[in-house]
């Protein structure tokens, strides 16, 4: 009986409900959103595994490291796997067509990478190609590429027009791996380099690391850059976590304003609804009064006020959060250049239903209060 | 019993005043009044003398500054709030001069309201609802709406309301205020039977000579103090 009331309570503003329900969805759609490129941002962290660690100049990343390094880095105890790579910069076409390629060492690279899932024959066909390349799903979708198509890329670091073979598609083993990354031999860069510009031959942009215990991080780490110290060129090695997480810190005001908008979008909402719900319970003092009359504790008419909050906030808050997909799927067509993984995470949905709820909660506690204090009769003066 | 063979309300020396910013005006002075068992009194006089704010304290809505008012053997003014919500829940009864019916329930589901204090089954508070409201002969409205009935089907739906728990006493303030002669009849008539037949308690406070008429007892009340009943007054009761 008691639902009954709250539930149709909360109807009986038709047109101010369906409003406050529609803010409250817009709002939390908004949250959602923010808090989806939040995530995005951090996508590369959160795919990045314990056991692999990036080697790269100390001085900076556009630097080189020699090649000549890598046996040593190899025989290091706990140290398992070592590729290494370039970031190489290259265009498809025009400029506007942007994306992550790299030039790597394949064979031990997709053996570090077990998450970029690509079938025996395709890998078996990338690695024998020496001009052979492959892509992640998302781009081969973006441009058209199937298995077999010629791709030219521009060179912007390495000048020139590097003509590749598409060898095969990967896909990510996860719903959060990157999709729209590329990668081609490294011996096929090197090789060129050889001839056109000897001085930059042999050098690598980055190693990658796989280490047998997660737990010896720090340690391998340490004795790789210790090993090089006080060499034409140092070292820095860090977890890819850490690495991946350096780019993120770029960018870490812009991060923390969109988190602050994300929390302004739900004070807003939060305004909006305890004024609703501030005005149904004026209109209603008398009621409440009559309920109390009747022996209803302030509990239950209190229950009845955060019931009815609680109805409209988490209606518009799922609406919202419905919302959320498409919206997100949108945006994410949009930016997909820049966010390789764009997707709606569990987290943001639960933090966004954390928000919904706690806007019906605090737009109750003021009229509850309201509603438990006045005294029955003078409530009940308030019919007449 | 409780109260073996007192009154059922003992009203002693009872006072009350409202503070308005720093001044406190004087409602009610000194009042004393007895209401035995099953009598029905009608409590009579000028707007502003105090009837409804005398009503409210019997009823245990309001508390008194002074004095004492028991209810059969009960002294409710020494009960806390949460304590005196489970007494009215349980022995009164209240009819308003606006029905004061939730406007989202049917009449059927205000009937039974009181009911879910009291700890009946669902079954027995629908036989209970039921009957209270075939006793006000409207058994064939109890899925309408308050707004789809008439001023005094909603007043006769309160009356159902006010003795579906079977309260010791039924407060009414004004419950033909708001009602047209033919509606206020029916009011009245039925709040008689349930005095004379169900033996109920009824204190009834109303501007209506012809509703007092219905009364056992008329009780005047002058800016706060009782008092006599006004010769004209009299005269257009009897
Ligand atoms: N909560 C309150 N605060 C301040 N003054 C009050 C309050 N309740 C009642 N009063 C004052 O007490 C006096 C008596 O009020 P009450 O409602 O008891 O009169 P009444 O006899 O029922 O009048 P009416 O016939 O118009 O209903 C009035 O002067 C009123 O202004
Ligand atoms: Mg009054």
């Amino acid at each position: 009986m008691l639902l009954k009331i709250l539930l149709r309570n909360a109807f009986r503003h038709k047109l101010r409900t369906v409003l406050t329900i529609c803010g409250i969805a817009v709002a939390i759609m908004a949250f959602g959103l923010l808090r989806t490129v939040v995530s995005a941002w951090y996508a590369g962290v959160e795919a990045s595994s314990a056991n692999r660690l990036i080697t790269r100049n100390a001085t900076s990343l556009v630097f080189p490291l020699p090649l000549a390094y890598k046996d040593k880095i190899r025989s290091i105890e706990g140290v398992t796997l070592v590729s290494y790579g370039n970031w190489f910069g290259g265009v498809y076409i025009t400029e506007r067509n942007f994306f992550a390629n790299f030039a790597i060492e394949p064979r031990v690279y997709l053996e570090q990478y077990p998450e970029y899932v690509l079938s025996g024959q395709e890998k078996e066909a990338f690695l024998r190609d020496r001009r052979g390349c492959i892509a992640g799903a998302n781009l081969a979708r973006r441009f058209n590429w199937k298995v077999g198509d010629n791709i030219t890329l521009k060179g912007t670091i390495f000048p020139g027009d590097w003509e590749l073979v598409l060898r095969g598609i990967y896909r990510g083993r996860e719903d959060n791996i990157d999709e729209n990354q590329f990668f081609f031999h490294w011996d096929y860069l090197n090789e060129s380099l050889r001839k056109t510009q000897p001085g930059r031959a042999d050098q690598v942009g980055f190693y990658v690391i796989t280490i047998a215990h997660a737990q010896e991080a720090a340690m391998i780490s340490d004795r790789i850059d210790a090993l090089f110290r006080n060499s034409f060129a140092e070292t820095h090695t860090e977890t890819e976590k850490a690495f991946q997480l350096g780019f993120v810190s770029l960018s870490e005001a812009i991060l923390t304003a969109i988190r602050l908008i994300s929390l302004v979008v739900i004070a807003i909402i939060m305004a909006v609804a305890a004024n609703t719900m501030g005005m149904s319970v004026r209109e209603r003092l008398g009621e409440y009064a009559v309920l109390k009359t009747l022996g209803f504790g302030n509990l239950y008419v209190s229950l009845i006020i955060l019931g009815e909050s609680l109805v409209i906030a988490l209606l518009g808050g799922l609406m919202g959060m419905a919302g959320t997909f498409p919206a997100s799927q949108m945006v994410g067509r949009a930016v997909g250049d820049y966010f390789p993984v764009f997707m709606v995470t569990r987290q943001t949905l639960c933090l966004a239903f954390s928000a919904a709820l706690l806007v019906g909660v605090v737009a109750s506690l003021f009229p509850m209060w309201r509603a438990s204090t006045v005294p029955v009769a003078e409530g009940l003066r308030r019919v007449g | 019993m409780k109260g073996g063979d007192m009154s059922l309300v003992e009203i002693r020396n009872v006072s009350k005043s409202y503070t308005k910013g720093d001044q406190s005006i004087s409602v009610l002075e000194n009042i004393d009044l007895s209401i035995e068992r099953k009598e029905f009194i009608a409590l009579m006089g000028p707007s502003g003398s105090g009837k409804s704010t005398l009503l409210n304290l019997i009823a245990g809505l309001d508390s008194v500054d002074s004095g004492v008012i028991s209810v059969d053997g009960l002294d409710i003014s020494s009960l806390s709030q949460a304590d005196l919500a489970r007494w009215r829940a349980l022995h009164v009864g209240f009819i308003f001069q606006f029905y004061n019916l939730i406007p989202v329930l049917t009449a059927f589901e205000n009937v039974e309201l009181p009911l879910l204090l009291t700890g009946l089954r669902k079954k027995q508070r629908r036989e209970h609802a039921l009957t209270a409201l075939q006793l006000v002969s409207l058994e064939d409205r109890m899925d309408h709406y308050p707004r789809q009935l008439s001023g005094g089907q909603q007043q006769r739906v309160a009356i159902a309301r006010a003795v579906v728990t079977d309260p010791t006493l039924l407060v009414a303030d004004e419950p033909t205020g708001d009602l047209d002669r033919v509606s206020a009849e029916e009011v009245l008539q039925l709040m008689e039977r349930l005095s004379v037949h169900l033996g109920k308690t009824v204190i009834m406070v109303t501007h209506d000579p012809r509703a007092a008429r219905k009364a056992h007892r008329m009780q005047f009340l002058d800016k706060g103090v009782l008092a006599d009943a006004p010769e004209d007054t009299l005269t257009e009761c009897l």
